[in-house]
């Protein structure tokens, strides 16, 4: 085209970036590539092709790795990691910065690399994932910096294996790796089989920098690279970025072995736009949401909700600006949207869409200029959707946006929180009342309001329900690469001496039954049947409902609807869990009377029981209104507010040791932060929570708060962490209940807390009490508020 | 802003004004930090580079009104600027650029009231329109009946066009009666001529009130609107237009009418201009990017642009004295 015919049509003309340098350096690796281990190229044994989305055209070989790569690598991370932790924070800071420094020096390197290499417009790359990987190498380089101080009750984990997706290749990589390495920990990473040549770039920039050898080593490879580092005995902390198909799957693989996880999974994410917003502005939010890294992003706005009064003027809206949308070759430096990442995710989309329309659904996409040739798929709005389509509740992962309208705020609640994820969610409002009072009750790890995916280094990022636990980023992100201390001198629970022969117990001088105790009220198990409570030393205590799955369902049902105390002000939880302990020490003798009974201890022992769980909830009432969120401060004009949430419905599983301390020390912290409980009590000594029910029945604790349910313990496990109406779950016991605690919670993916058979000194707060347990009674979700006028 | 009933008359006739209708301005949201995000992202998404950046350049230069309201302005002065405004591109860069004989000039000329015959007689036969500033530009705080008076003059003198600038205080005290009504009579009082309503955005502080008053002047027949005065201390930002294009865009939804936009003061680099054409080329479309509904209010702007172009042709970095002043 010339001057003239620019100036007569006013086109934009193609403006690339120029790529030279990144094949510069594929060229001086020959485009072939083998792991990054010990600080040194480890030549590969097998070798696969990686492609450029946008042409299809091979790029480079890189390599496949093999359990025995994985074998090497494990052990020259195990080989540095002491070493890398003994060195302290400030020095582990240096590193970092130098980091944070390198990725800036190379940032347009980067930049042009990972765009070529998954297809996403150098825009992007340019503007967003280059600078936010660095700003999270500056940012845990200060947490590395202040480990000492300010998290001096806590320690590295050891070896940590991360495993990051294909979409954000540089930036998963410097979320992952930025808080391990500042803490202590030494990493093995496995880059997506797609994109790995960013993380080798970085791996061989970072040695340059003088990172120590052994601290970062890098395996390519596909799933069966993942999952032999998933398996490997020598890792103690896998992260993990993806679907959450293979989020379960590594949780059910990990279940058991003691290896700390997260999850950062999909999601389908609510876009909700009321209509008292800036309706401009939210059509533009709608394209940073769904439109951004074509789709294929873990938090995209995909599931757009509308006031049915501004429904029809903002879907007009949008299709006028999707039309001038501009797709094209990821190094033209004036398009909108890239290429897909690979032939087989746009043989998805297609398909997903297809099914869309084929259940009712009205496809709308612009009409533009599409490439000819290469990996793309056009933005494309979907509207006459009802929540039961399949495209309104399957992650598509695409450019699709779906539409639905709601008539009421309430409802604009209850569809957004009609999904099985809870990663994200974009709401749209000038109504700074509104705006603050949905946000809280959306169902998901992140909010932004009047805004979309904003990410930073100081604001955690990470799901509710089946889009993963977990958080990255921020302080509270920093405690996923840290174990406490207390913890590490925990032994395993010795195994309790079979139950000798019953003997016939004196006739108690009135006989009580205990029940269970649902949704506030004593109920008779389901079954009718009874279980004796027997001494150690072979005396018939009393006999406690023998619980079943029935029950289980019962007492979960009776939680999910005591909804109100996970809303109630944390001032009132903190004066009930006082007035609990207040009625229990009205109660001390009976209770001690009652552990001596059970357990044969001695007066003294039992009656300091006693007085400890007391004094654990009024700690816990104390806690109550001070285990609170904060206010981060990212680089924009307003506040991200990170608020603990409760998790909901939660699962207690309490060991046999010290029967009425360890279960309160377990459902108190859970209570004050807003949590419904369904308890199962020591199965060896539960009268102590059975009778605790009588307390809670005159401390004012509402219907359904704290149901207990007696009975064999492993049966009920079982059930709880199965049920998909249970958002977490807390086991002492065995390192079988662990495990199967862990293995079969992942059908909603609930949020465990284990202790793998390794016995708490629950008389010793540094271990039982206090924020080590309250930060597992949370989660953090991050409401991000720009503001101004 | 958009009301959903009133359905777009299609015709591309001169903005004949709508009835006072407060109900369009009343539901006006406008979100500052969105507002910003998006202008921030308009170089990122769109690069013109070369031959394209050209063609844009010179497509800007003839939105150029070239302008001069200095207090030192004399009849001399006036008469080199329209020299420079027929002839604003060396002949020889024009046809190395293949543009030679496109009969490239700038919009037009804006000046104040005493130099519009003596702009006028300079720019005899070149087709380009002599702007002038009116209505005690730049504060507006001069009796109704002489604002009046002062645009009759000008058109009389054979002004083309007249900038006005609006009475803030409407705005500021949200009397959008009275904003409306000021309006109507300046635009009565133009006859022929169009009008650009300057609601010197600087001063309004929020966007909110940019995008109800420009809502109000359009309603009351504005044929532009414009950010600035030059004189305030925010001139045009990409803030401003980004908000003051949603209205016009919402304005066209609603009546059918195109309304025009002139950003003005402080648009002094080729690289902004582009901006301010990308910006309205995204939100509004193409036709935004002819002087007929665009207009930048400038002065040094076009040596700036007259650099790039020779740079572009020979491929060295040019100079200032390397072209005619204006």
């Amino acid at each position: 085209m010339s001057v003239a015919e620019y100036f007569d049509t006013m086109n934009y003309g193609p403006a690339p970036e120029s790529d030279a340098e990144a094949r510069a350096w594929l060229s001086t690796h020959k485009a072939s590539f083998g792991h990054y281990i010990n600080g040194r190229v480890v030549a590969a044994s097998a070798q696969f092709e990686t492609r450029e989305p946008a042409t299809g055209k091979a790029l480079a070989k890189v390599a496949q790795g093999s359990a025995a790569d994985v074998e090497v690598a494990v052990g020259a991370a195990r080989k540095a990691q002491s070493a890398w932790a003994k060195l302290g924070g400030g020095a582990r800071a240096r590193h970092l910065y130098a980091l944070a420094r390198m990725v800036q020096r190379q940032a347009r390197l980067f930049a042009v690399l990972e765009a070529i290499d998954n297809g996403k417009p150098i825009r992007e790359t340019r503007d967003l994932d280059v600078p936010l990987a660095a700003r999270h190498f500056y940012h845990h380089a200060g947490w590395a910096q202040l480990q000492e101080t300010e998290l001096s009750a806590y320690g590295p984990l050891g070896v940590v294996g991360q495993i990051v997706p294909w979409n954000f290749p540089l930036l998963m990589l410097a979320w992952k790796v930025a808080p391990a390495l500042a803490c202590g920990n030494t990493v093995v990473l496995k880059p997506a089989e797609y994109t790995c040549l960013t993380a080798l770039l970085f791996v061989e920039l970072a040695h340059r920098a003088g990172l120590p050898p052994g601290v970062l080593n890098v395996v390519t490879g596909d799933g069966t690279t993942g999952a032999a580092l998933v398996d490997h005995p020598g890792v103690d902390k896998i992260a993990f970025t993806g679907s959450t198909e293979v989020g379960r799957l590594i949780r059910q693989k990990t279940a058991g072995t003691g290896k700390s996880l997260t999850l950062e999974l999909g999601g389908k994410s609510p876009f909700i736009v009321f209509d008292d917003a800036d309706l401009d502005a939210a059509v533009e939010g709608v394209v940073d949401a769904i439109w951004f890294n074509q789709g294929q992003v873990c938090c995209a706005g995909s599931r757009l909700l509308v006031q049915e009064d501004v429904a029809e003027s903002f879907i007009r809206k949008l299709k006028r600006r999707m039309g001038r949308l501009r797709i094209g070759h990821p190094l033209d430096k004036g398009i909108d949207m890239g290429a897909i990442v690979d032939p087989i995710q746009l043989q998805r989309i297609s398909a997903l869409v297809d099914k869309g329309v084929a259940e009712g659904a009205e496809k709308f996409q612009p009409d533009i200029d599409m490439p000819r040739q290469g990996c793309f798929f056009p933005p494309t709005l979907l509207t006459n959707v009802e929540p039961a389509s399949t495209v309104a509740t399957e992650e598509i992962f695409g450019p699709v946006l779906v539409s639905m309208t709601f008539r009421t705020p309430e409802e604009a609640v209850m569809l957004a929180n009609n999904s099985r994820y809870g990663l994200s969610a974009s709401l749209w409002s000038e109504t700074i009342g509104l705006a603050l009072d949905i946000a809280p009750r959306l169902q998901c790890g992140v909010v932004w309001v009047n805004a979309t995916n904003l990410f930073d280094a100081s604001v955690g990022f990470g799901g509710y329900r089946e889009s993963g636990f977990g958080r990255e980023g921020g302080r509270e992100g920093i405690y996923e690469y840290l174990k406490p201390k207390a913890w590490v001198a925990r032994k395993p629970r010795p195994v309790a001496p079979p139950l000798p022969e019953m003997k016939t117990a004196s006739a108690p001088p009135v006989d009580r039954t205990a029940k269970l105790f649902i949704g506030g009220k004593q109920a008779r198990p389901d079954g009718n049947y009874s279980r004796p409570v027997v001494s150690p030393s072979g005396k018939l205590v009393g006999e406690v409902g023998e619980g079943n799955r029935k029950d289980i369902r019962n007492a979960v049902a009776a939680a999910r609807a005591a909804e109100a105390w996970s809303r109630a002000t944390a001032h009132n939880r903190a004066q009930i869990l006082y007035y609990i302990g207040e009625n229990l020490s009205a109660r001390a003798a009976e209770f001690a009377q009652r552990i001596v009974a059970m357990t044969d201890v001695s007066k003294s022992k039992a009656t300091k029981e006693v007085d400890a769980a007391v004094a654990r909830l009024f700690a816990y009432g104390a806690w109550a209104d001070k285990y609170e969120g904060s206010v981060h401060s990212p680089p924009l004009r307003g506040v991200a507010l990170a608020m603990n949430e409760p998790l909901g419905v939660a699962g207690v599983v309490c060991p046999d040791e010290a029967p009425l301390l360890a279960f309160v020390s377990l459902v108190a912290p859970l209570i004050a932060m807003g949590n419904r409980v369904v308890a199962i009590p020591s199965e060896r000594a539960p009268l102590a929570a059975t009778d605790f029910y009588q307390v809670l029945e005159t401390s004012d604790v509402p219907a359904g708060v704290l149901n207990i349910v007696t009975g064999s313990r492993d049966g009920l496990l079982k059930t709880l962490a199965e049920h998909d109406d249970v958002d977490a779950l807390w086991v002492c016991g065995s390192r079988e209940n662990s495990a199967t605690a862990e293995k079969h919670s992942t059908g909603n993916l609930k949020r465990t807390l284990v202790d793998h058979g390794l016995a708490t000194d629950w008389h010793d707060p540094a271990q039982a009490e206090g924020p080590i347990f309250l930060r597992h009674a949370v989660q953090v979700k991050n409401i991000w508020i720009p503001y101004g006028e | 802003m958009a009301l959903a009933n009133v359905l777009p008359m299609p015709h591309a006739a001169r903005n004949a004004g709508v009835a006072f209708d407060p109900a369009w301005i009343e539901d006006c949201r406008i979100n500052l930090s969105a507002s910003e995000r998006r202008v921030a992202q308009i170089p990122a998404r769109r690069s013109i580079k070369k031959d394209a950046q050209a063609a844009w350049l010179l497509k800007a230069v003839t939105c150029i009104d070239l302008t001069t309201l200095a207090g030192d302005d004399t009849t001399g002065r006036v008469k080199r600027l329209c020299a420079k405004a027929i002839r604003p591109v060396r002949e020889d860069i024009l046809d190395a650029l293949g543009m030679g004989g496109r009969g490239i000039h700038t919009g037009a000329v804006c000046v104040y009231h005493r130099f519009v015959s003596a702009a006028v007689e300079a720019l005899a036969g070149t087709g380009i329109p002599v702007a002038a500033v009116s209505t005690g530009f730049p504060a507006g705080l001069v009796p109704h009946d002489v604002k009046l008076r002062e645009i009759e003059a000008s058109v009389k003198d054979g002004a083309a066009e007249i900038d006005i600038v609006i009475a803030r205080e409407h705005v500021l005290t949200a009397n959008w009666r009275a904003l409306y009504d000021e309006m109507r009579d300046f635009r009565a009082a133009c006859g022929a001529a169009h009008v650009k309503a300057i609601l010197a955005t600087g001063d309004l502080k929020t966007l909110r009130n940019v995008a109800r008053a420009s809502m109000i002047c359009m309603m009351a027949g504005a044929d532009f609107i414009k950010t600035s005065t030059g004189k305030e201390a925010v001139n045009a930002t990409l803030l401003a237009t980004l908000t003051m294009a949603r209205a016009i865009r919402d304005y066209h939804e609603q009546t059918g009418f195109k309304v025009g936009y002139k950003p003005a003061g402080g648009i002094s680099a080729a690289k902004d201009v582009l901006n301010y054409q990308i910006l309205l080329n995204e939100e509004l479309g193409r036709d935004w990017l002819e002087p007929d509904l665009f207009r930048v209010g400038a002065s040094s702007l076009l040596a700036d642009i007259e650099r790039q172009l020779e740079h572009h042709v020979t491929g060295r970095y040019s100079a200032f004295n390397r072209h005619p002043v204006g």
